[in-house]
């Protein structure tokens, strides 16, 4: 704790500075330079490039063949051309893996190809992707296994909750929601429509109601219907505010108490995400002992990439995607599958 | 993960320094690390590249005729071309001389379309509109029941019913008409840019409404794809402008540059929170220096203002500068601070602190805050006052009574002292030795946005400041200090 108060006296220290030095620097004010609008940056978006094209970066030319046929045709040996190592690097920039993944994955390349250009980007980002992906269905003994859904705002935890429950009930268990969402206007609502459609119970409290007793309701409700599994739904939350992570923890804090017992607590991530996605992730690791991820909106045009980043860096997983509106749009994770749509062009 | 772009410059600009003016070589080197720090900020591919042009024209023609390092040269530039591009001339919200004036929001799933369509109804009766709001999103179940209690709780009328969106969106503005509202903000369903027949839906509820405006309300934290979407909507909608939300997240923002480059046009309001009231007209300079990592010391001394009490941090920061300052003001100032959100998160935004500050402030623990304050209240009055009364067996007690132990309470008053003699230090050389480029990014800011009035207590700090004795020259010594303290967390 030594050095925390040397930096509190600077973080107090800088922003009386900050506020000092803005009131004395306040003069009369000139009006702005008035710029015309600036024409648009970039007239065409380009393309991405397939793997296997070295010259497709000049060109641009989207391709029309399916490249995963190509890939299998690709006989590129030994070391990575400045072109294709361009290629291969805007590929991946582009399908939001990041920087610096991105850089390892060239890194790991750069030892020499063997399987192609394509075959080789896949194989390793098919290393960074091989974590466990089971998911627990069964607490110990006596106890009520719970689902807990955490996430920042808009990324579809209410929808996806609201799919696993259905996938759960055709399964033969009986669900039992909770609807922890007590801050969202209607976010409760939004859930209840989903628990009628699933025919899963549902445990509602009105907006504002700590969230933690909604879920202790859920679990008292769940005890006395034998019910086999509750899946609880949580507010919405930016991952930089530490008194809503706090909030969160003593969430699960309280779905972790006898009867319940948190079997997996999954964040929710919307594939559109860029590098935020990452931070979300270690903040929520760090609050919620986050076990797996699931990625949603995976059917618009946006790949996801940054999943691979925060499956290196902080061991979690995937565990479900979602594809699409309807319920069986909501599918399990396979990394095959994953990294081939992120190499498709 | 994300290396301000200053950071790297100055990794760089050893080479840099030695010489006047950028070589070829140099503005190689230094633009390679832009585009690194564009890419860890989401702007997308293609935008950085046309960005990186349009900045390597600028450094061509640059004179060498300025005081600055070539380094600072390069942040310069791009954070020039960045609020070039972000929009010099903002959109001037104008109304349709036959109201109501139509508002149409469009955007992919979540990106907050529903709360930003209250909010734009309060900022539009913030102006002295009369808005209306109508909800066609008829997809996501409980959107219309979302608005609703939004627009409630901010006594706006919500008009929707289960029909069809565009039969929903043709006869809210119809309504509003003869309601005599004059603003009408029109929800629609998200959906996914590649979705032909929402897509398709949209476009039918502009036909049918006609709209003045049409924003695409985007996400801050969007990735690559941002362009996609941006140009989707445009393509079939013609935006006028585009609200960006999330900012209140620590995402550097980049999509709000991706979507600008491919449309061209303006960013007209951000929304900071999920509440309805935390919406603004936007500041390109603000998301310009997020962008570069430059720290935002605006939005900074925005949430400084907000959620701090003027009068508590103007008291006891008198007192610091007087040297009086106690125990019981910094448990003061201590809690003052944690209002605003966590401490790696605060550094984030604050300009000119190092990598290793930004390290050390990201790894204090909530606990040992906690732990902090449990030490503090544990003693008496007489004892926060004055430290030096504490003897060994007042230590043992308050040990006893924090649950911590007696070396704790040691570091902590020894820690303390030192941060006092800091502090009477600064006291005593004024305020600008503090880092330079602190001051130099407040004073940036201060220009930046004059029209804002700091509150009384602020301003009577300021005062009580500008009595002591006025700018020495930034003074490297201090800096390299307090940077050293922070530095090593040794024992523990």
């Amino acid at each position: 704790m030594t050095y925390v108060l040397v930096v509190v006296a600077l973080v107090v220290v800088a922003l009386v500075a900050l506020v000092v030095v803005r009131s004395r620097t306040r003069r009369p004010v000139l009006a702005p330079p008035v710029a015309p609008l600036p024409e648009v940056l970039v007239e065409e978006v380009a393309a991405r490039p397939s793997l296997d094209e070295p010259d497709a970066l000049r060109t641009r030319l989207a391709s029309s063949r399916g490249v995963l046929d190509r890939l299998r045709n690709l006989s590129g040996e030994g070391a990575l051309s400045r072109e294709q190592r361009d290629v291969v690097e805007e590929v991946l920039l582009r399908s939001d893996l990041g920087v610096s993944t991105t850089r390892a994955v060239l890194e790991q390349l750069d030892q020499g190809v063997h399987l192609g250009v394509a075959g080789e980007v896949r194989r390793v980002l098919l290393e960074f992707l091989d974590r466990d992906r089971g998911v627990r269905l069964v607490a110990d003994p006596g106890r009520i296994p719970v689902w807990l859904f955490v996430g920042v705002n808009g990324v579809g935890k209410t929808t996806t909750i609201g799919k696993l429950a259905q996938h759960h009930v055709d399964e033969g268990r009986h669900v039992v929601l909770a609807a922890g969402d007590t801050f969202r206007a209607a976010a409760a609502d939004q859930l209840a429509l989903w628990a009628e459609r699933a025919s899963a119970d549902i445990v509602r409290a009105t907006e504002g109601a700590d969230p933690g007793s909604v879920i202790h309701d859920a679990l008292g409700r769940a005890g006395a219907r034998h019910a086999d599994i509750v899946l609880a739904d949580t507010a919405g939350r930016r991952a930089n505010n530490t008194n809503l992570l706090d909030e969160l923890r003593k969430v699960r804090r309280v779905a972790d108490r006898d009867p319940g017992q948190v079997v997996e607590t999954l964040l929710v991530l919307d594939a559109t995400t860029g590098q935020n996605a990452l931070s979300q992730a270690r903040e929520f690791l760090a609050a919620a002992e986050v076990t797996g991820i699931v990625l949603t909106k995976l059917d618009g045009t946006a790949r996801g990439g940054i999943v691979v980043a925060i499956e290196r860096e902080l061991g979690i997983p995937v565990k479900f995607v979602g594809v699409g509106e309807r319920v069986e749009d909501l599918r399990v994770f396979v990394p095959e599958d994953f990294v081939d749509s992120l190499l498709a062009p | 993960m994300f290396d301000a772009l200053s950071d790297r410059l100055e990794r760089l600009s050893a080479s840099l320094r030695s010489r006047g003016r950028l070589s070829p070589g140099d503005i190689d080197a230094a633009l390679e690390e832009v585009r690194t720090a564009l890419l860890e900020a989401d702007v997308e591919l293609t935008v950085v590249r046309a960005f990186l042009d349009a900045v390597r024209t600028r450094l061509v023609g640059a004179s060498l005729a300025t005081s600055l390092t070539p380094g600072q040269q390069v942040i310069k530039a791009v954070h020039e071309q960045l609020i070039e591009v972000l929009g010099a001339t903002p959109l001037k919200v104008t109304y349709a001389s036959r109201p109501p004036t139509v508002v149409l929001l469009a955007g992919l799933q979540g990106a907050g379309k529903t709360t930003a369509a209250a909010a734009l109804a309060q900022w539009f009766k913030a102006q002295g509109r009369q808005p209306y709001l109508v909800a066609a999103d008829l997809q996501r179940p409980a959107a219309v029941e979302q608005l609703r209690v939004l627009g409630d709780s901010i006594g706006v009328d919500v008009y929707s019913e289960p029909s069809d969106p565009v039969s929903v969106a043709r006869e809210g503005v119809e309504r509003a008409r003869r309601l005599g509202r004059d603003v009408v903000i029109v929800d629609t369903a998200g959906r996914l840019a590649v979705d032909a027949p929402l897509m398709a839906e949209v476009r039918a509820i502009s036909d049918a409404t006609s709209p003045h405006y049409t924003f695409l309300v985007i996400d801050a934290v969007t990735g690559q794809d941002a362009v996609h979407t941006a140009r989707a909507f445009h393509d079939s909608l013609s935006l006028s402008g585009l609200i960006v939300t999330k900012l209140d997240y620590d995402a550097r923002g980049g999509a709000v540059l991706s979507a600008r480059g491919v449309v061209g046009r303006p960013v007209v309001f951000a929304s900071t929170g999920e509440k309805v009231g935390d919406f603004e007209l936007f500041h390109p300079d603000r998301i310009a220096s997020r962008i570069l990592g430059m720290g935002d010391a605006l939005s900074l001394i925005e949430r400084a203002e907000a959620t701090m009490d003027a009068d508590v941090v103007a008291n006891s920061a008198s007192r610091l500068m007087s040297g009086q300052f106690t125990l019981e003001d910094f448990l003061a100032q201590l809690n003052q601070v944690r209002k605003m959100g966590s401490f790696g998160g605060l550094m984030k935004l604050m300009p000119g602190v190092t990598k290793e500050m930004r390290n050390a402030a990201s790894n204090v623990d909530d606990r040992e805050l906690n732990k902090i304050e449990a030490i503090i209240q544990s003693m008496t009055p007489r004892e926060r006052r004055d430290p030096a009364v504490l003897d060994g067996s007042r230590r043992t007690r308050i040990a006893a009574g924090s649950g911590t132990s007696v070396n704790a309470v040691n570091q902590l008053l020894k820690q303390f002292g030192e941060m006092k003699k800091m502090m009477r230090q600064m006291a005593g050389g004024g305020m600008p030795n503090l880092p330079g480029k602190l001051g130099r990014a407040a004073q940036m800011a201060a220009r930046a946005d004059r029209s804002r009035e700091v509150p009384a207590g602020f301003e009577a700090l300021g005062a009580g400041l500008r009595a002591g004795s006025p700018a020495p020259s930034p003074s490297g010594k201090n800096k390299k200090k307090k940077g050293g303290r922070v530095t090593p967390p040794k024992q523990r």
